[in-house]
């Protein structure tokens, strides 16, 4: 019995390695979920200012132009995910009510600031 | 000074589990050394993590570091459950035995072993996000600041944290039991919705409603008072109904599984009044 369980546990963590490298890097894009794009570069959000409509889910790609992490944070929107130096993720947002939705870089707040500007 | 509060948010997270995980294993042999085995487990995952941080990334479809973070929380919640049911199992034995014998309980090996990974699950989690932070604020500060910094924030953590273990050892042995459990329960709780929370980021649960309530006016969860509520309970400021249903079956769960235990010792006692 103990045996199966731990042939069965290998299998699992088999598939999911084997899944993770599968789907390595390709973030997916639901369809019809708007995509806006956000740089990060000199430990600053490119642009700063983001519109976006209300009421559908969003999802924002970060791109890191920088050599140094830095992890993309917002309490008002509750998110809070690290951008690997020279890499990318993606967020996804859930529809938003309109108004104004601030973001900060956290490993360099002074600098790396952005407003997420949500519009009926 | 940011550094500073930033490293004692994490560090006090999970010294709040390993002051719980402490005193509710006071008494049994060798357990500081699990603990310790297990902080020292967690810091090396940590560095790993960070170091490997890239393609963790990646994998998933961009949404690894969620997926990370969710497995950690449900296999903190697993291991949790696990525990506290065993305490209403043997926790009865334990107190009667060290009242007796005022020594270690031999019976403590195992639990001692999935305390050690929840504190180094704790430790590893937090202790990413902090070597992670450190790494970027090295990238644009003064090794001595940010050195000086994380020690603070790690000095304050353990500090705080000491704070609660010293609290709950002031309690009558049942009393505390009792008190670790409820708050063991809660956490795994917790960590049920947060895993829970991070499931609903990468798009594969919805949140069904949210958030529920929005008490971040109240009690802001980044807030020090707040972060400690949250820890010891699984308070969420807004949650989605979704979180809150798996708290709220972590929770129904465990008593499911105390209530069967309960019983089960209840008839086990009346058709062996002889003490064993």
């Amino acid at each position: 019995m103990r045996q199966a369980v731990r042939i069965y546990m290998g299998f699992m963590v088999a598939a999911i390695m084997l899944l993770a490298c599968v789907t390595h890097g390709h973030a997916e894009e639901a369809a019809g979920v708007k995509l806006f794009n956000l740089t990060i570069q000199n430990h600053t959000f490119q642009p700063a200012t983001l519109s976006a409509p209300a009421n559908q889910p969003l999802a924002l790609h970060v791109v890191n132009k920088d050599n140094a992490a830095e992890e993309f944070e917002s309490e008002a929107l509750k998110r809070e995910k690290i951008v690997p130096a020279n890499g990318e993720i993606t967020i996804l947002l859930p529809a938003l009510k309109p108004g104004t939705y601030g973001f900060v870089g956290e490993f360099h707040e002074e600098t790396a600031k952005g407003t997420l500007v949500v519009q009926p | 000074m940011m550094i500073a509060l930033v490293v004692l948010r994490e560090v006090l997270e999970a010294m709040l589990i390993i002051s719980v995980v402490l005193a509710a294993s006071k008494g049994v042999a060798k357990r500081g050394w699990f603990v310790a085995g297990g902080v020292g487990l967690g810091v090396i995952g940590a560095f790993v993590v960070a170091f490997f941080v890239s393609q963790l990334s990646g994998a998933f479809a961009g949404h690894g570091q969620e997926f990370f973070q969710a497995a950690i929380m449900f296999m903190v919640t697993l291991l949790i459950g696990w525990h506290v049911v065993w305490m209403q199992h043997h926790g009865r034995e334990m107190v009667a035995e060290m009242k007796q014998m005022g020594a270690a309980v031999s019976s403590g090996r195992k639990p001692l072993l999935v305390l050690a990974l929840v504190v180094a699950l704790a430790v590893w989690r937090e202790g990413s996000e902090v070597v992670l932070f450190i790494e970027g604020f090295l990238a644009g500060q003064p090794v001595a600041s940010v050195a000086f910094g994380s020690a603070l924030g790690i000095a304050a953590g353990v500090g705080l944290g000491s704070l609660l273990y010293l609290g709950l050892l002031r309690l009558k042995m049942s009393t505390m039991f009792s008190t670790t459990n409820l708050l063991m329960a809660c956490i795994a709780a917790g960590m049920a919705a947060r895993g829970a929370g991070k499931l609903i980021e990468t798009g594969i649960l919805p949140p069904l409603v949210e958030p529920v309530w929005d008490t971040s006016a109240v009690l802001p969860e980044q807030s020090l008072p707040g972060q400690f509520v949250a820890s010891l309970t699984g308070y969420i400021a807004q949650p989605s109904a979704m979180q809150l249903l798996f708290y709220v079956f972590t929770l129904a769960t465990l008593a499911v599984l105390l209530h069967r235990q309960k019983r089960r010792h209840a008839s086990s006692q009346a058709a062996q009044p002889i003490a064993q």
